[in-house]
């Protein structure tokens, strides 16, 4: 085999890798709050909206699933400038993986309101409080507590699958990956590299969520705890 | 003026008649027990009453409210109306504290810190001040029935509902949640319980309400009631119950 | 010169949709039956069968598939062959499907309740014997609802083949696009065909887990 492995020359261009996977963190975690935040909506429209509100719901979140998320990034990308919106392949990117992480989160976000006791929202009901206040205050917060690895999961999901935004050459890691190889040939070594990235990336974001989980859920860093015992 | 008027009301889930034209009248400040098998609509009347369920016939007028299907009347109706849940029910995501002070906080629009003095008021009342900090599942049964009757004094309801609140509790732990209600009685409170304490109830509500088949079927003073009840259905239910 | 798109650029995406339902189809079996043998390591009594396995899962599941997608066909290439696309994909879906499957087999070979083993041990089976006749079979049950979600997603991530140049039926609607110049009605409609596709084994993945449950 006359292969030569040449990894000494990759780590000299390693600053072009790494920043690669900066845009990817930082693209990722902004897909992820915003893919949230249509999470918590679509989860409070399917539960309490209008029959037409929650049809429309339901059809975002079933065909976002049962689509592949290249061919969701290729009618943003290639399709909004046909009807008239300039998209640049940064944004198309992010818009992409929002909408598409915010289907899941619907999904998600929905499971775990629905998981909240009816006798809770009673007890609630009693206390005076009106429907937004019992969401906000009752059913919100143990339902994100509830499903919070399930979210931490498919946001490492979604930061994976970022990948793919490469192909319409919006900068992230793999990007940057193709890009050196371009210019180097030395494609075996690049892409085992940038897996050992990907990889770091990953435990990189788990770490992250759950010091986050930490700080955001009171309750679990005081009781170590994952979740409220049956206290109905 | 009564404070609770209870006129004819009617209610079926489904082809089940569940309440059968009820009628109640409570003064303020009495203590009102009802009893009756499972079954017989006492839970679902005191559900009525703070618009947990709705009624199909008949009205409700309680503390000035006139019950109807709307909204923000039924937000001011409760305001003035506690219940207390067999499940106890407390927000398990928040301390006792923080139990305690939200629905003043957001329905009453009251600030923090008097939220809070009015939660340690109460919280003391119940006897469970020092446990301000714990949560919930931190608590057994009867302090978190404790902290539940808390929550709702807190809101200063003029009528307090208690729905079996000590069924679910075992026996050691029932007399510390009969012991504060007690004390609520005794302060002037007016109380509608559904519940399955005879004695308790002998001894501490004014009037005992037999219900059967979704009617009122006695409804005397207490004391005249557990020693000589009238009908044989209340006989065959007291005597199954063992009053010392 | 701009093609309309007619009926015949709708035939080509469908014939693409082959190559798609073909990739998924052997990502399956193949990465179904690597996957087994991923699931029995995981669960074996051997230390080092059960580290390296679960190591192999890590690895895989830490990787976007677009990147062993590229290693599979770069790989290959320094030993001098450039492979064909269909072949790199294939290669590169199998060791995906493999990590995946074998992790959930082995969830749920180990959902199988600990009595059953308990009792097969007492009727003196060895350990091949218990897992072909006892444990397997109800593994393979638990086992319906999340494998055939799976292929949904098995379905979905052969869309990454067409970065590499094949023509599945994404890389299709890439073309056809780029011949008439309407990306805004050729992207949604192969979105609809893999929603035809993916959609009602959605739902029967569903209906086998209700059906499941049911049962229980």
């Amino acid at each position: 085999m006359s292969y030569d492995f040449q990894f000494a020359f990759i780590f000299q261009h390693m600053d072009q890798l790494l920043w690669g996977a900066l845009l990817t963190i930082r693209l990722s975690a902004l897909s992820m709050i915003c893919g949230l935040a249509v999470g918590i909506f679509g989860a409070i429209v399917s539960i309490h909206g209008s029959a037409p509100a929650r049809f429309a719901v339901t059809s975002y979140v079933e065909l976002i699933r049962s689509t592949p998320f290249l061919v969701q990034l290729f009618i943003i990308f290639f399709g909004l400038p046909a009807a008239g919106v300039q998209v640049d392949a940064n944004v198309a990117a992010l818009v992409a993986m929002t909408v598409n992480l915010g289907a899941y989160s619907t999904e998600i976000v929905r499971a775990g309101m629905m998981a909240v006791h009816p006798s809770q929202i009673e007890a609630a009901q009693a206390l005076a409080m009106t429907r937004w206040q019992v969401i906000r205050h009752v059913v919100l917060t143990p339902a994100l507590e509830k499903v919070y690895p399930a979210l931490a999961s498919q946001f490492t999901l979604m930061m994976l699958a970022s990948s793919v935004v490469s192909a319409i050459s919006a900068e992230e890691l793999t990007a940057s990956a193709n890009l050196l190889d371009a210019e180097t040939f030395r494609s075996f070594e690049i892409y085992l590299i940038v897996m050992g990235l990907y990889i770091l990336l990953a435990l990189l974001f788990r770490l992250s969520f759950w010091l986050i989980g930490l700080v955001v859920f009171k309750r679990r860093r005081r009781l170590g705890v994952a979740r409220p015992r049956g206290n109905r | 003026m009564p404070i609770v008027e209870i006129e004819n009301i009617t209610k079926s889930f489904g082809s089940n008649q569940v309440l059968n034209g009820i009628s109640l009248s409570v003064e303020r400040g009495q203590v009102i027990a009802v009893i009756g098998r499972s079954g017989s609509g006492k839970s679902t009347m005191l559900r009525c009453i703070n618009g947990l369920e709705t009624i199909d016939g008949g009205s409700i007028n309680v503390a000035g409210h006139k019950l109807t299907a709307k909204h923000e009347h039924l937000i001011e109706l409760r305001k003035d109306v506690g219940m207390v849940f067999q499940h106890y029910n407390l927000f398990p995501h928040l301390t006792v504290e923080e139990n305690v002070m939200l629905s003043p906080r957001i329905v009453k629009k009251v600030a923090t810190e008097k939220a809070r003095e009015t939660a340690i008021k109460v919280l003391k009342q119940v006897g469970l001040d020092h446990k301000r900090d714990a949560y919930p599942e931190q608590l057994s049964g009867g302090q978190q029935q404790r902290v539940a009757i808390a929550r709702s004094l807190a809101m200063e309801p003029q009528v307090m509902l208690f729905d079996e609140v000590t069924s679910a509790l075992d026996p050691e732990l029932t007399q510390e949640v009969l012991k504060v209600m007690e004390e609520l009685a005794r302060g002037g409170m007016t109380m509608l319980l559904v519940t399955h304490e005879m004695e308790f109830a002998r001894r501490v509500a004014d009037l005992t309400v037999f219900m059967h088949q979704g009617k009122v079927w006695e409804a005397r003073p207490s004391k005249e009631f557990f020693s000589d009840p009238q009908t044989p259905e209340a006989r065959q239910f007291v005597g199954a119950g063992n009053i010392k | 010169m701009i093609a309309e798109f007619s009926w015949d650029q709708f035939i080509f995406l469908w014939e693409a949709a082959r190559w798609t339902v073909l990739l998924s189809v052997l990502a399956f079996i193949a990465g179904g039956a690597a996957g087994f043998v991923v699931a029995l390591m995981r669960t074996s009594h051997l230390q080092i069968l059960r580290t390296l396995s679960a190591v192999y899962i890590q690895i895989i599941q830490g990787t976007p598939v677009l990147i062993i997608l590229f290693l599979s066909f770069y790989g290959l290439a320094i030993y001098g062959f450039k492979l064909p696309p269909m072949v790199a994909a294939t290669i590169a879906m199998t060791i995906y499907t493999s990590a995946y499957l074998g992790e959930i087999w082995r969830g749920c070979i180990e959902a199988v309740p600990v009595p059953q083993w308990e009792a097969s041990t007492a009727l003196a089976m060895t350990r091949w014997q218990q897992l072909r006749y006892v444990i397997l079979p109800q593994a393979v049950r638990i086992s319906l609802p999340p494998t055939v979600g799976f292929l949904v997603q098995i379905v979905k991530n052969t869309s990454i083949a067409s970065i590499i140049g094949l023509v599945e039926l994404t890389q299709a609607g890439k073309l056809v696009s780029n011949a008439t110049f309407q990306p805004f009605l050729v992207f949604p409609i192969v979105a609809a065909i893999y929603f035809i596709f993916c959609y009602p084994l959605s739902r029967f993945s569903f209906a086998l887990e209700r059906k499941f449950h049911a049962h229980r």
